[in-house]
């Protein structure tokens, strides 16, 4: 009795093994196979004139994403240049008064800007930037995109100055050196390695960010580097080119979307690195 | 007594509501180790961190009552001010992980912009790492970063630190009590070497160590300076019942 | 400081007579305040956000009231504009998406939870999954353009119905697919947070794995994981790309789950730019304003489950 009960038992745990493996494999497989199947169709696009110039009117082959890349990275210069001072600066005030009212009210800020959908940043990028300029504009979309990477420095700073020990502040504070010079020549160096992986890890997901940049940095068929126009960047191509009705054009889509993965997946990697080789022990 | 360098006049210090170091009154001589004792809990460390203004850092913490440098009363200065007159070692080594060996004895200066001259610096570095008896073992890794150093190492290099700035007064609190016995030695050699250099105030727990360095030895109960005078009276001859059962082992 | 260097290189320092020259409190100053600016201006764009959000649509708020969010007709033409066929795009895709997900969310949560807490394969699933939550979603988007929709069409024929491809079921998939790592990777991690002594009591007694997951694992862990569910559906509402590009782009009520909509993000990303007129944009925005109040709600508890769950 007791025995086939327990043979029981241990039949239902390998079923439910069996059942769990099987289950999780099924969704990891269709995973593994979408960027199977970007890469499959996009490395064959992939040359250096894809790389190196730019695109060429409908009807004629050949041309590339030279222009967006560079308005990608144009873009992500501006996020990360306005994102980057505000990011660490609130960052280190929540970390620094951690109890006080105002920083529980910016850490539910912080939580309300990461939840806000992207689609509402592009609305509020356009009413704050484009309509007062009259125009699209590079400085916009840079602007949005900053808006949604900020949540991410605020939140890894925090997370990694309140790491950092007491010790090393007294050991600054003792040697009469001021708070705001302890701060950013002792704590900000120590806790560099966490903030740079939160930049980068920000950077990897405001690179494929689509609608905030609809309505702002907008697009633009030709060549532009100036920020007061509106630009082109890979994902807003990708759209682009995959919902024209140009196979040629869904080719260069397939490209771009390659390119964008690999970015992401070099940002990941470094990011690893990063935190396996800077560890800083106290 | 000799020369005094540093006294307290009515010194308080507290936690919140609470009075932890009660109407402290004591002159501490120049060139002269003390020896800060007493029970676990007494406010030994409060105490010495009054001495630097490191105590009103904790939160709701705060000191009044006068403390004397030369003539200045260094509650009226800037606590930076301070800090940068007495220097302080901590309980457990704290050298800066970023910085090399070379830039943590400098510290002092490069994070509070002070340029100099390289040939300064190494001359800086030089005599504080020998006067912290460190010089020998790094003397061919300065440019490495300190956290290789054993723990022994890193307290010389934090002794070294604070050395280099050439403060009048070093606070220590229980600057051993991280260590092991070899360590614990070398480093109480040093201290003694120092006292031609520096005053040193050094809390510590350990009777014995007491002994072998200070000259003078405060004892503080729940607060209050007990009894305050040269190491070999206080230890053969304690006027205070309490210091008394305290040295015999009885309490702490 | 002064030194002097005698030829021995023998160094006398002068009593303590280092020059401080710093302006430290000057700089104190500056860097307070802004330290305390950043903070401030982080709260000020939220609420900075909202305000915009609800003044932009204050034209349509007064001109329909309620009706907007009953309203069935969008039609900017005749100037009418009722939310409703949007609201039930939205819905229905997100919680048709949650309902495909949470089966393999919680396998995979489950087995890198518990069966495969560490080594190789569950290092190699972790960075894939990682990976994956990084994919752009108009890549996803794109993706299901040209692999997911001729497969649903197919689909869609045996089962005799309209061959559209585009439409509420494919937005669905794809919405599943991108949310799945999501939620596998906070199910794991409230999974990771359940106390090794009381499993170990539980196998110390005999019970199998299955009995320990079915009776310890997962109802210690069961507000954490509802609270990566309700997460993933913050994501779900608020995603725009991918569903975009797939749900048709279609301003009536959805008549079945096969059929083309729109959800109130997509209908935002087709319609703003061309929106010409005020009461069209201010309509346009207010559904801006629902979806941002929605996801911001959802996501707050989410989240305070979550960090009472870590609490505990
Ligand atoms: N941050 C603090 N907040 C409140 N009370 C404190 C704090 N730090 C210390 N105290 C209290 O102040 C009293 C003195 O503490 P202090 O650390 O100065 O003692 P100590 O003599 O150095 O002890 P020990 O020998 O254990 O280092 C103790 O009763 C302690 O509980
Ligand atoms: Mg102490």
């Amino acid at each position: 009795m007791t025995e086939t009960n327990l043979k029981i038992r241990s039949i239902k745990n390998i079923i439910f093994r069996t059942i769990i493996i099987g289950v999780a494999l099924l969704a990891i497989l269709p995973l593994f196979f979408i960027i199977f199947y970007v890469i499959k169709e996009g490395l064959s696009a992939i040359n250096w004139e894809f790389i190196s110039s730019v695109a060429k009117p409908i009807g004629e082959s050949g041309g590339g994403i030279l222009s967006a890349l560079v308005g990608s990275s144009i873009l992500i210069v501006i996020a990360v240049i306005i994102a980057i001072p505000i990011g660490i600066s609130a960052g280190l005030y929540i970390s620094e008064h951690s109890d006080s009212k105002l920083s529980s009210m910016i850490r539910l800020s912080v939580e309300v800007l990461q939840g806000t959908p992207s689609i509402v940043i592009g609305i509020i990028g356009y009413f704050w930037f484009v309509k007062p300029m009259g125009h699209f504009s590079a400085l916009s979309g840079g602007i949005a995109l900053a808006l949604m990477m900020l949540p991410m420095i605020v939140k890894t700073a925090e997370e990694t100055l309140r790491m950092i020990p007491f010790s090393l502040k007294e050991a600054s504070l003792a040697l009469g050196v001021p708070y705001y010079k302890t701060i950013l020549k002792v704590i900000l160096p120590a806790g560099l390695s966490g903030i740079m992986t939160g930049v980068i890890i920000g950077i990897a997901r405001i690179a494929g960010e689509t609608a905030p940049l609809l309505f702002t940095a907008f697009g633009n068929a030709f060549f532009s580097t100036n920020i007061l126009k509106p630009i082109d960047s890979l994902p807003l191509l990708i759209f682009n080119y995959a919902t024209s009705p140009y196979t040629d054009w869904h080719k260069m889509a397939w490209g771009a979307s390659t390119v964008l993965i690999f970015f992401i997946l070099i940002l990941n990697i470094t990011t690893r690195i990063i935190v396996n080789k800077w560890k800083i022990k106290y | 007594m000799e020369n005094q360098i540093l006294t307290t006049e009515n010194l308080f210090a507290h936690y919140g509501d609470i009075d932890t170091i009660k109407n402290v009154n004591v002159s501490f001589p120049k060139n002269s180790i003390t020896a800060i004792m007493g029970p676990s809990g007494c406010g030994k460390t409060t105490f010495l961190r009054c001495l630097n203004r490191m105590h009103e850092l904790t939160p709701n913490a705060g000191s009044r009552g006068k403390i004397i440098l030369h003539d200045e009363d260094l509650n009226k200065l800037e606590p930076i001010e301070v800090r940068r007159k007495i220097g302080m070692v901590f309980q457990r080594p704290n050298p800066f992980p970023t910085m090399t060996i070379y830039d943590n004895v400098i510290a002092g200066y490069k994070l509070n912009g002070i340029r100099k001259k390289r040939i300064e610096f190494d001359h800086i570095v030089e005599d504080s790492l020998k006067k912290a008896g460190l010089w020998e073992e790094v003397k061919n890794n300065l440019h490495k970063k300190g956290s290789f150093l054993s723990g022994g190492q890193q307290q010389r290099l934090c002794i070294a630190r604070a050395l280099a700035v050439n403060p009048e007064i070093i606070l220590m609190d229980e600057p051993t009590s991280a260590l092991d016995p070899i360590a614990t030695k070398i480093i109480e050699e040093l201290i003694v070497e120092l006292k031609n250099t520096v005053t040193v105030i050094m809390v510590t727990h350990n009777l014995a160590q007491a002994g072998r360095v200070s000259d003078y030895t405060a004892f503080f109960y729940l607060g209050d300076l007990l009894e305050f005078g040269q190491t070999e009276k206080v230890f053969t001859n304690p006027k205070n019942e309490i210091t008394e059962k305290f040295l015999t082992g009885k309490i702490g | 400081m002064e030194l002097t260097l005698s030829n021995n290189n023998k160094i006398t320092i002068s009593s303590n007579s280092i020059k401080y020259s710093d302006n430290w409190k000057l700089g104190e100053n500056i860097f307070n305040s802004v330290l305390t600016g950043s903070g401030i201006m982080i709260i000020m764009i939220v609420i900075g956000i909202f305000l915009t959000l609800i003044l932009s649509s204050l034209p349509s708020i007064k001109q329909f009231g309620i009706n907007f969010v009953t309203g069935t007709t969008w039609d900017p033409v005749f100037e009418r504009f009722g939310a409703l066929p949007f609201i039930a795009g939205t819905l229905i895709t997100s919680f048709l998406a949650l309902l495909i997900s949470i089966p393999f969310s919680i396998a995979i949560s489950i087995l890198l939870g518990e069966y495969f807490k560490r080594g190789i394969f569950s290092g190699f699933i972790k960075s894939m999954t990682e990976l994956l939550a990084g994919v752009p979603s108009v890549i996803f988007g794109f993706w299901g353009i040209f692999f997911l929709v001729p497969i649903v069409r197919e689909f869609e024929k045996i089962l005799g119905i309209t061959a559209y491809g585009i439409g509420i079921f494919s937005s669905s998939i794809i919405l599943a697919i991108m949310i799945i790592p999501f939620s596998a990777s906070v199910g794991r991690e409230v999974i990771e947070l359940v106390p090794s002594d009381i499993k170990e009591a539980a196998y110390a007694m005999g019970a199998t794995r299955y009995e320990v997951i079915k009776k310890i694992v997962l109802p210690y862990a069961k507000s954490g994981i509802f609270a990566g569910i309700i997460l993933s559906l913050g994501r779900a509402l608020g995603e725009t790309m991918a569903v975009t590009m797939l749900i048709g782009n279609f301003n009536k009520m959805p008549t079945s789950i096969f059929a083309p909509a729109n959800t109130m993000a997509s209908v935002i990303a087709n319609e703003f730019s061309e929106s010409t007129f005020e009461l069209y944009t201010s309509s346009l925005i207010e559904i801006g304003v629902l979806l941002f109040i929605v996801s911001t709600v959802i996501n707050l508890i989410g989240k305070w489950v979550i960090k009472r769950m870590v609490v505990r």
